[in-house]
């Protein structure tokens, strides 16, 4: 399993620009991140090499900011690769909420965050399937 | 049950009524022949003086407004001579110019009398450390609070309003037993309390006296949950005196209004007809004792009921329900009134949402628009975006259902909404009309 900081962010400028300052001066370093939005807010999600500091950094700073659980999916970094993946979890009727790609790559693999309904449940289900899927200390040494 | 003045305070509805009757008397002469302004208007509607037999003839008196404070600004109302006068207070004048008022040297003896009531009945005596966090200066609240709680007796700490964080050392460091402030800003108190790592243990913190604005039952809750203490109302304008009309005892079930000062009556805020007992309208305040400015039926533009039955408290004081809103503050939005107490009251039943939040009124295409905005915390943030849609929609679905117009939600980030220091700025209105 993976550690994910979650930060509410309004849709006004420079937000955005401000939390990863944050985060920057505090030497903590961004290794994956997605935005989800509506029209009025969004809501930032990083996978970064030292969550439990950045999550005390974001929160002295005043954001709002959650941690998640989240799976970091290991797949050959080939075409089909994902499709692979998401293809036997849909036989595993595995419900995913959403998904994004690393920043950084590991030797020939690809690697992508899932946030999925029933972590448990898929966890299992990439270990019978021989999905790899790597854990917080694996992902920060990344 | 603690008393200030239990004589006073539970004296007989006959006997008061009696003692009302005489003041009332002495007060309407004395206007009629001091007070120019409201001479011409009582000779305009043919009363004089001599027509007021009973509490009942009170009804034929004029009304005062706060239009008459601006036509006599600013000292056009003053029924004594300034070597009389030991004090001048007035608003901010937000509406408009200023309202000023005057006291003599009696009025702010008596002034002093109403708090030291509404501070023993929210459990102050003289072994109190009062915080007093109201403005000082020409605001009332600062030295209404202060004055009470010298004459109860208790060690006062006048810190004014601001410097928020200084505040919540004094609490810490001084023992500080009972807080007086807005309760906007007792709130604000708390998140500092939270953000400077303090333990609740280390408070002796009982109780508060909050005023200043209206301020809704769930956000009383709020705060008695928050600082795990007692949060009583009190009640009262400048025009008035200041702070300590009516204040709340510890049943906190209705404000009692001092009414061997002052006599209380609820009209139609239309037609100015007296509703009948029980009615809700607006309130209407007639001083009994004030010497500087004393008040002939003031239409304080606030809403509420009177009811006379003896509380269980034992004092015979009419009590008004708490105030829901000044007709100020009212925002006719497509025809609905809201109050911010009303959208107050609706969110904090939402659980994990937070009393932080502003309405925002715009007009577009001719139509009028409100948004709530609410504080996203860390109770009822969710890294999915469907959930914090549900939210939204879950709030503005409440609001709607209880204030019968359409409201659109809107989620900020914390401490984005202004923290005030005094009477928090709950509206922002952008309508050009």
């Amino acid at each position: 399993m993976a550690k994910q900081i979650s930060v509410f962010l309004e849709n006004k400028a420079g937000r955005l620009a401000h939390v990863t300052r944050v985060l920057g001066d505090a030497g903590i370093n961004i290794r994956a991140l997605s935005i989800a939005d509506t029209s009025d807010f969004g809501i930032l999600r990083l996978i970064v090499n030292d969550p439990v500091n950045a999550y005390s950094i974001l929160k002295k700073a005043g954001f709002t900011v959650s941690e998640t659980e989240v799976i970091a999916v290991r797949m050959p970094d080939s075409p089909g690769g994902l499709a692979n993946v998401l293809e036997q979890m849909s036989e595993e009727k595995l419900n995913i909420e959403y998904l994004y790609a690393f920043l950084g790559m590991t030797d020939d693999d690809a690697l992508v965050v899932f946030k999925v309904e029933d972590a448990e449940k898929a966890k299992l289900a990439f270990k019978s399937k021989g999905i790899g899927f790597i854990d917080e200390k694996e992902l920060s040494r990344i | 049950m603690l008393y200030w003045d239990q004589k006073k305070e539970c004296m007989p509805r006959e006997q008061l009524e009696e003692l009302q009757l005489k003041r009332l008397k002495e007060t309407v002469s004395r206007v009629y022949s001091f007070v120019p302004a409201y001479k011409a208007k009582m000779d305009e509607n043919g009363v004089n003086p001599k027509d007021i037999k009973s509490l009942a003839d009170l009804k034929f008196l004029p009304f005062l407004t706060k239009q008459d404070f601006r036509d006599n600004y600013p000292f056009g109302l003053l029924a004594v001579p300034m070597r009389d006068i030991v004090r001048i207070q007035s608003s901010s004048g937000t509406t408009g110019k200023p309202t000023v008022t005057g006291y003599t040297r009696n009025d702010i003896e008596n002034w002093a009398e109403l708090m030291a009531r509404g501070l023993t009945n929210a459990g102050a005596t003289s072994d109190s450390v009062i915080q007093i966090a109201w403005g000082y200066g020409l605001f009332t609240g600062g030295l209404g609070g202060h004055y009470g709680a010298e004459k109860v007796g208790a060690a006062v700490l006048p810190a004014s309003g601001g410097n928020t964080k200084r505040q919540v050392m004094l609490m810490h460091d001084y023992g500080v037993t009972m807080l007086g402030c807005t309760p906007s800003y007792a709130l604000v108190l708390h998140e500092e309390f939270l953000r400077m790592g303090l333990e609740r243990s280390d408070l002796r913190f009982k109780s508060g006296l909050f005023g200043a604005e209206p301020w809704s039952e769930n956000m009383r809750k709020e705060i008695e949950n928050k600082w795990e203490i007692d949060a009583y109302d009190v009640y009262g304008m400048t025009e008035l005196v200041g702070p300590g009309v009516a204040t709340e005892c510890g049943c906190k079930n209705g404000l009692h209004i001092a009414e061997d000062h002052f006599i209380a009556e609820i009209i139609d805020p239309d037609t100015g007809e007296v509703l009948p007992e029980g009615s809700f309208g607006e309130l209407v305040i007639t001083s009994l004792t004030k010497e500087a400015l004393p008040i002939l039926r003031y239409r304080t533009r606030d809403l509420t009921t009177i009811n006379r039955e003896i509380c269980s408290c034992g004092r015979t004081h009419a009590r008004i329900r708490k105030i829901l809103g000044r007709s100020d503050d009212m925002l006719i939005i497509r025809g609905v009134n809201v109050f911010p107490s009303m959208v107050e009251s609706i969110l904090l039943q939402i659980p994990g949402i937070e009393p932080q939040y502003q309405l925002i009124v715009e007009r577009k295409n001719n139509l009028d628009r409100l948004e709530v905005q609410v504080e996203v915390s860390e109770k009822i943030f969710s890294d999915e975006v469907k959930k914090l849609e549900e939210l939204e929609n879950t709030i503005s679905r409440e609001l709607n259902s209880g204030l019968g117009i359409a409201v659109k939600v809107r989620l900020v980030e914390p401490q984005s909404i202004t923290r005030s220091e005094g009477k928090a700025k709950r509206i922002i209105d952008k309508r050009t009309i």
